[in-house]
């Protein structure tokens, strides 16, 4: 019979501090923020609506390797190479249905360009899900993004237009074919 | 066979083959860039070094190469031991090696990356500068990016040595080595292609396929035929966004190996051409504007006009289209919609198939004969699969010296060496030199005709019993008595000939010396050349009658159904006229517009290739499957659907049970009941990207998926993948190994006959031993004038290809040759035109192999239909001539070419 007791005592106990909690959380400073009217602090490193940039000198960073796309788990990017009359590699379309995105950024990882970026940029809910499928125009800033130096065909071996064989960085000037020369 | 022992695992090996062949073939991952199966070794990568121990107690061992390595009986090796020197090896090699993988056609199915991934380098840790590279322009269809050369010298191997190209080699010198032409220029070889999958990486590049590019993993692909000529070469198209990609070879051990001609490799981009035809298009006269229909209503007006109609099959349609066209208008008014001459030389060849002693030689026949008689066929330019075939086969006296003196048959350079340039007898009776006149014994010049009367007399000179001729000059007789020595002699004797002379006492006298060199053990190979994808199938069927075009002309029907043909390169343009204008209601089935299409009363969108499943005979009797690569848009549909209600799987078996020799057709595939584990084989690979995405532009809910009209491959990434079952192989890929030299793991052993997938199913056999023989026919041409012999050209005489623009570019338009004293006669200058009696005037250009008297015509080429030429013309020259803007004289490659000024 004690034992009853006993336990109808701790029930009553256990509420009155559970209200006792409760009441002292009135005096704690709120959680919440009053969104919209006051936009949240984002990390720079969130992973959120994803951008093209492009590189230093303006031109479009993205080569359209389709890594992006090979590496993107729910296959929501689809884009076709094409090439300007210099021979620099750019994407013909970009495209990407942002109903699918799970901005998992694996594509950001996957680009050997720095071209596409996830950035702090969460809002893109739509009414019409049509909406959410993102062309090339709608993706491409005018700005490096996150990495402001690189550029990939400095480094890479392909001549492109303004950059000839053997002018990228740590390049030889091209060989002599015709030479036997050690 | 030897036992040998790999880390610790014994193996029972060929002794044969190499142990670097020997490791791929038991499953183990041994890195190689130099040594290809069809190629042999050289040991210049270094980079499938394994470690050999002397004996039991050895333990340090010593450095080989596996690929210059026959294995010991009892050997000990190690390739785990060595991998420290192969990572080496590769890092030194990568040392140059551009940072171009993203913007590199070959990243993703680059062997070098996978080699690299496999040895286990990762970091550049030299930090020198890069040696740099000029590239030079190759042609249209070849793309070069020198940086990314990794010297393994491949490209020279298989360009020079195996494919006999002369235009591109190695030149300077240590890590300034560089592979190209002497000067930039067009890539001269036909089978110029093939260095794309031969370069373990990026250097040669397909430059048609990378102005539409595509990762391999995007491409949807399906097993497929080339419909470029009649030696039915396997090939793999990929598809991306609705658009033909790209063709790569499919391996098939008997037909094609491992290598394309630049035909079958470029030229299906007519699928995409703007010429095709994209809807349904009806009237109700001629004269009326088309106005397009929908599919179901199109299907009812031809099945309408079908009750009282003629049906014109097609040597390029599938079995399946062009039985189901024979069972919509009824087998009696079904007719083959070749000409009379040209369907009397393939029933002939069937004929000689079935009847003669003879063994039907599949090009990995023509590659192990050790003596080609080759009677009036311009190979490279009708068959030009078979000519690399012969390439190899003059190289078989070497390798027989190399096996005399215990050389194994894979040690390349070694033979090479020992056979400098002892070649294999290869003899040539044709109107004009060929391409294959650098490894002839000897060409000898003479008309179709007159060939084949040498070609009787060859006969006769082996067996007494066969039927001589008369009338041959003293120097023929003693090339008949040399050529008759030089098969007699030899192992595997081969003769090639073929319907593209029309010339039918040709097949004659191929039949007879085949069937006089035949002494029971299959000694004597012979092939028939015909002209198109399905000449032999369509020949097939129309086994025991001989209706031809011009019967289908004089039939007097009122309605015409005309399934993918266009008339107008099969008849005299008069003919084809006067036909068109009698009929009431022509209907036409096809891809691309043509003559033919232009006067329809009703056009029916038609699936190419690459839109529909079919069957094709080749020019052996082997019939071959192809799968639909990518299902196109609801207006188009396959010929052989548009022409019968019933499934695909119902026409072809039909189709098997109706024709005679045909049975072997319904057995081509694994069948609708396929699946493995309860999975279908997928057309697209396991990493396909871009399926939420890629019509998401059109709507964003993605529709269901298109159905498959065979029942044996999806439209989709899902099912089975090749590497667990690969009764259906799309292409190749197995874990580390993205590139095509993946293909080892789906065959018997590395460079061997695939395990599961099809090699086709031979139709014809012979089941006679008794020689009989042709009789030698009197064929003296007496008509007046100029003799007309057809010329070929690989880019431009066929009719689809064609309409590629990569094709296009290497083509020229219609042009005739003349031997110099003719030109001379007529007063030709190099600017001049020749005018050509009833033709029109065209280009032209002189020859110095061509006889006085004749006149080489091309063929299918823009400006002259060779069909309503006379068998001799008179000539004159062109007044007021102007060349045609597509004329390009440099496009016709032909050793005896007359230069402008010389002389």
């Amino acid at each position: 019979m004690f034992k009853a007791i006993g336990k109808q005592i701790h029930i009553i106990w256990s509420q009155i501090v559970t209200l006792w909690m409760v009441f002292l959380h009135l005096f704690t400073k709120a959680d919440t923020v009053e969104y919209p009217d006051v936009k949240p602090y984002m990390f720079p490193r969130w992973r959120g609506r994803i951008i093209l940039t492009r590189d230093p000198d303006g031109e479009e960073r993205c080569v359209a390797c389709n890594l992006c796309a090979v590496a993107c788990p729910v296959d929501c990017i689809a884009l076709q190479k094409t090439e300007d009359e210099n021979g620099r590699w750019y994407p013909e379309f970009f495209r990407i249905n942002f109903s699918r995105c799970i901005m998992c950024g694996f594509c950001e990882e996957a680009c050997p360009t720095h071209a596409i970026q996830l950035t702090p940029d969460f809002e893109m809910a739509e009414y019409v899900r049509q909406d959410m499928v993102w062309e090339k125009e709608h993706m491409l800033i005018q700005g490096t993004g996150k990495y402001h130096d690189y550029n990939f065909y400095n480094v890479a071996g392909k001549a492109i237009g303004g950059k000839g064989k053997g002018e990228a960085q740590n390049e030889l000037p091209p060989t002599d074919r015709r030479s036997l020369m050690p | 066979m030897a036992s040998i022992t790999i880390d610790g695992k014994v193996f029972e090996v060929d002794v044969k083959n190499n142990l670097l062949q020997e490791c791929l073939s038991h499953a183990m991952d041994l890195p190689y860039f130099c040594w290809h199966p069809s190629m042999g070794s050289v040991g210049s990568c270094r980079q499938c070094a394994v470690i050999e121990y002397a004996n039991e107690e050895d333990e340090k061992g010593r450095l080989v190469m596996a690929c210059m390595t026959e294995p010991r009986e009892g050997a000990r090796y190690s390739i785990a031991a060595a991998s420290k020197f192969r990572a080496q090896a590769i890092e030194s090699i990568m040392i140059n090696h551009p940072h171009d993988c993203p913007v590199c056609e070959e990243g993703g199915e680059c062997h070098l990356q996978d080699m690299t991934v496999m040895s286990g380098h990762t970091y550049r840790r030299y930090d020198g500068k890069k040696k740099t590279h000029n590239n030079q322009y190759l042609g249209p269809f070849i793309n070069h990016e020198m940086n990314r050369c990794i010297t393994c010298y491949r490209c020279v191997r298989y360009y020079k040595d195996y494919a006999g190209g002369t235009d591109f080699g190695p030149q300077a010198s240590h890590d300034n080595t560089y592979f190209g032409r002497w000067q930039e220029g067009p890539l001269e070889s036909e089978f110029s292609g093939n260095l794309v999958e031969v370069c373990p990486t990026g250097v040669f590049t397909d430059k048609p396929f990378s102005k539409h590019y595509s990762r391999k993993w995007d491409l949807q692909s399906s097993p497929s035929v080339c419909t470029g000529c009649s030696v039915g070469c396997n090939t793999n198209p990929g598809e991306r966004y609705g658009t033909l990609r790209r063709i790569v070879n499919r391996f098939n051990d008997e037909v094609n190996g491992y290598f394309l001609c630049d035909k079958g490799r470029f030229g299906a981009e007519f699928v995409n051409s703007s010429e095709r035809i994209p809807v349904n298009m009806m009237r109700d006269s001629h004269n009326a504007a088309p106005i397009q229909i929908e599919p179901d209503a199109a299907k009812e007006a031809l099945k309408n006009a079908a009750k009282s109609a003629v049906g014109i099959g097609s040597p390029r349609a599938s079995m399946e289209a062009n039985f189901a066209l024979r069972e919509l208008v009824g087998e009696e008014n079904f007719y083959a919609g070749i000409a009379t001459e040209e369907l009397d030389m393939l029933n002939k060849i069937i004929d000689i198939y079935q009847s003669k002693p003879v063994k039907i030689a599949s090009v990995k026949d023509i590659e192990s004969s050790d003596a080609v008689l080759i009677l009036g066929e311009d190979l490279t330019n009708t068959a030009a699969r078979l000519a690399l075939g012969v390439r190899q086969s003059v190289k078989n006296l070497g390798r027989q010296m190399g096996a005399d003196l215990n050389f194994p048959i894979w040690h390349d350079a070694a033979i090479r060496q020992l056979a400098m340039d002892k070649l294999s007898p290869l003899y040539i009776l044709s109107p004009h030199t060929t391409r294959l006149d650098d490894i002839a014994h000897t060409t000898h010049i003479s008309s179709a005709a007159h060939s084949a009367k040498i070609g009787m007399a060859i006969a006769h000179a082996i067996d007494s019993t066969a039927p001589d001729v008369a009338g041959l000059s003293k120097e023929e007789k003693a090339l008949v008595n040399e050529i008759a020595e030089s098969l007699k002699s030899a192992k595997q004797a081969l003769i090639i000939s073929g319907t593209s002379s029309l010339e039918p006492a040709l097949l004659d006298a191929a039949s007879n010396i085949a069937t006089a060199l035949q002494s029971g053990d299959d000694k004597a190979n012979l092939a028939l050349v015909s002209s198109e994808s399905n000449s032999m199938g369509l020949a097939l069927m129309m086994q025991g009658n001989a209706k031809s075009l011009e019967q289908a002309m004089s039939a007097s029907s009122k309605t015409a159904i005309v399934l993918e043909n266009d008339l107008y390169r099969r008849a005299p343009s008069a003919d084809v006229d006067a036909f068109v204008n009698s009929l009431d209601n022509l209907l036409v089935l096809d891809h691309l517009k043509n003559r033919t299409g232009e006067q329809a009363n009703l056009v029916l969108a038609a699936a190419t290739f690459a839109e529909s499943s079919g069957t094709f005979v080749n020019y052996e009797g082997r019939a071959q499957h192809y799968y639909s690569t990518f299902k196109s848009d609801s207006n188009i549909r396959s010929s052989a659907l548009w022409l019968s209600d019933k499934h695909f799987n119902e026409i072809t078996a039909a189709c098997a049970v109706a024709i005679a020799n045909c049975g072997a057709i319904a057995e081509l595939t694994p069948g609708e009941n396929y699946n493995f584990a309860g999975l279908k084989a997928p057309r697209q690979h396991h990493r396909y990207s871009g399926r939420t995405s890629m019509r998401a532009n059109i709507s964003v809910h993605e529709p269901k998926q298109e159905q498959d009209e065979d029942g044996v491959m999806v439209y989709s990434m899902e099912g089975v993948p090749a590497i667990k079952d690969a009764a259906v192989l799309n292409s190749p890929w197995a874990p580390g190994w993205n590139s095509n030299q993946s293909l080892f793991k789906f065959q018997e052993f590395a460079g061997g006959p695939l395990k599961q997938a099809s090699n086709g199913q031979r139709l014809l056999s012979n089941n006679s031993a008794e020689k009989t023989w042709y009789e030698a026919g009197n064929s003296d041409d007496t008509s007046e004038g100029y003799k007309v012999f057809p010329l070929y050209h690989l880019f431009g005489s066929e009719e689809l290809s064609a309409y590629t623009p990569a094709i296009q570019e290497k083509a020229t338009s219609a042009y005739v040759s003349l031997s110099p004293e003719d030109a001379a006669k007529l007063g030709l200058q190099a600017s001049d035109g020749v005018q050509v009696e009833h033709n029109g005037a065209v280009p032209f250009i002189v020859r110095e192999s061509i006889q006085p008297g004749t006149v080489g015509v091309s063929v299918g080429l823009k400006g002259l239909n060779f069909q309503d030429m006379s068998a001799a013309v008179s000539l004159d020259k062109a007044a007021d001539w102007k060349n045609p803007e597509l004329w390009r004289a440099a496009n016709i490659i032909v050793s005896d070419k007359r230069v402008e000024g010389a002389d």
